[in-house]
């Protein structure tokens, strides 16, 4: 790990009108890693996601990417900054093609740059078999390889994955995480909002245990893999 | 068989206007799940503007330069007038319960056919003669050049529009907002500029359409817009709301149905067949002829 920090959120806090879901969170990514959003259904992980790339509005709080306030950004400007985010329950454009969905995720780029494209079938070979098909006849998850391959496709800084083991077969599961170490692998830094923790946390460098919209615990793998408090909560019982 | 034929150029002459006024609100639904109720009154105001431009700007000039900028000119004015709609009467509403953006057309609908009475008055105006009354006779069945010119321009510019939007860069953009608006956001697009440009374009083939109407049916009220925008709905409903050749296709078979029944049964009935209609393919196949694109799997 090195100290250049490439994202950072400060006191961050969100709102549904008059409940408050984030309540002054601060955490940083640095270039290269891969940080891990943990915790349970309604912690606030994907609120903190979707509030990253400005879907939702900040009550208060900052967030800043290589120094740039993200905050004050209209959704659509985020992409283009090099932020690309794989939202929750894939969102793939599902009466288009998987070719159509890739090139609509490399739209925030002047023009579709070849070399990803053929990078995002090398990494999900069954995307390239079934690049003429309607994304929403893939199963679940192609589905989740297809989000992750098109949000690949603007050659992303930093990488948002939303749950990207939801719903999917464990054997699909192995795979995705599989590639998403690879991607890390080619300089891509990860933040990783995962409700199973055990994969998370495996492929991780660092993570952040969030509850009911705070910052409960963090530090390296290793420290929350051996945490008696993530241990009992997330890694104990299978359910 | 000359009825047949007469019909059948008669239907696809209408069917091409309906069509025309069909996009436009098939293609604001598909983005905004909102049914534009206001766009038949902005077709209905193209035709006085388009009067005003003849005799205001053009001098009352018939050439075909001249007829050419008419149109051009009403396009581009009511495709202002179109962003101007979305600003004031939809945007705001945006995050807001379906009903109330509902509500803001009906009243954006009233308050443009009332702008038109305002200006131009609650009588029926005589709609320039843009198209010199050339006929043809083809051993009966007889055809006029504005028909012509009617179905070859519609024709022109459905294919136009139908390439942009299946093979561009914004038109995928239209489609990706149609489909998911913040998947479309992550993805770079400019939600907003998605929907202006739905009105831009959405304004102009309707001012387009409102041109053909003056000049097919030479008589042009205030209150038109109410009857053709009707009639545009039901074409959209038809080929099924939200798609764009759907709305192509549900204007044709409507003209083409209208007509057919103005020849052979009667025209005073041809609106309450026209309903009867509307009515049992809703029964068949409430998504219309083409219905939305789905292809979900959970």
């Amino acid at each position: 790990m090195n100290n250049d920090v490439l994202f950072e959120i400060k006191d961050l806090e969100v709102s549904y009108g008059s409940i408050a879901a984030i309540k002054g969170i601060s955490l940083e990514v640095h270039k290269g890693e891969i940080v891990t959003i943990l915790g349970a259904n309604g912690a606030g992980k994907t609120t903190t996601m979707r509030t990253i790339s400005q879907l939702l509005k900040a009550k208060a709080g900052s967030i800043k990417f290589k120094g740039e306030e993200l905050t004050k950004l209209p959704a659509h400007k985020i992409v283009k900054l090099g932020i690309s985010h794989s939202p929750e329950g894939r969102r793939v454009f599902g009466v288009l093609t998987v070719e159509e969905n890739l090139m609509l995720g490399a739209f925030s780029q002047s023009k579709m740059d070849r070399e990803t494209l053929a990078w995002v079938y090398e990494l999900f070979p069954r995307l390239q078999e079934r690049r003429k098909q309607l994304a929403g006849t893939l199963s679940g998850g192609e589905q989740q390889m297809l989000a992750i391959g098109r949000a690949l496709m603007s050659n992303p800084e930093m990488l948002l994955l939303d749950e990207p083991s939801l719903g999917i077969a464990p054997i699909l599961v192995k795979a995705i995480f599989k590639q998403i170490k690879e991607i890390a692998k080619k300089g891509v830094t990860v933040l990783l909002v995962e409700q199973n923790a055990k994969a998370a946390l495996k492929l991780a460098d660092r993570g952040y245990v969030l509850d009911v919209g705070k910052i409960a615990l963090s530090g390296t793998s290793e420290e929350l893999l051996a945490s008696e408090k993530v241990q009992e909560a997330y890694l104990g019982k299978k359910h | 068989m000359d009825t047949f034929l007469q019909q059948l150029a008669n239907g696809l002459t209408i069917g091409s206007m309906f069509a025309l006024v069909a996009l436009g609100y098939t293609m604001v639904y598909g983005v905004m799940r909102l049914i534009n109720f206001a766009h038949g009154d902005m077709v209905a105001a193209s035709a006085f503007v388009g009067l005003t431009i003849y005799t205001q700007v053009m001098g009352q000039a018939t050439s075909l330069v001249a007829v050419v900028a008419i149109f051009l000119l009403t396009a581009v004015a009511m495709a202002i007038v179109g962003i101007i709609l979305e600003r004031v009467a939809y945007r705001p509403l945006r995050e807001a319960p379906r009903l109330s953006a509902v509500v803001s057309a009906l009243g954006a609908s009233l308050v443009i056919q009332n702008g038109i009475m305002l200006i131009w008055g609650p009588r029926m105006r005589i709609f320039p003669e843009l198209v010199p009354q050339v006929y043809w006779d083809f051993g009966g069945v007889v055809i006029s050049m504005i028909q012509v010119i009617i179905l070859v321009l519609s024709l022109v510019l459905m294919v136009a529009l139908y390439l942009f939007v299946e093979k561009t860069r914004i038109g995928a953009a239209i489609r990706a907002s149609s489909i998911d608006q913040d998947a479309a956001r992550l993805m770079g697009i400019n939600v907003n500029s998605v929907i202006a440009l739905i009105f831009i374009i959405g304004s102009s083939l309707g001012a387009v359409g409102g041109l053909f109407i003056g000049l097919y049916y030479r008589g042009i009220t205030f209150n038109m817009g109410w009857q053709y925008g009707l009639y545009a709905f039901i074409a959209a409903i038809l080929g099924g709301i939200g798609n764009i050749p759907g709305a192509m296709l549900g204007g044709m078979l409507l003209g083409l149905f209208n007509a057919f029944i103005a020849g052979y049964v009667s025209s005073t009935w041809a609106d309450a067949f026209t309903f009867i209609l509307l009515i049992l393919i809703l029964i068949v196949r409430p998504t219309g002829i083409l219905g939305e694109r789905v292809a979900e799997k959970v």
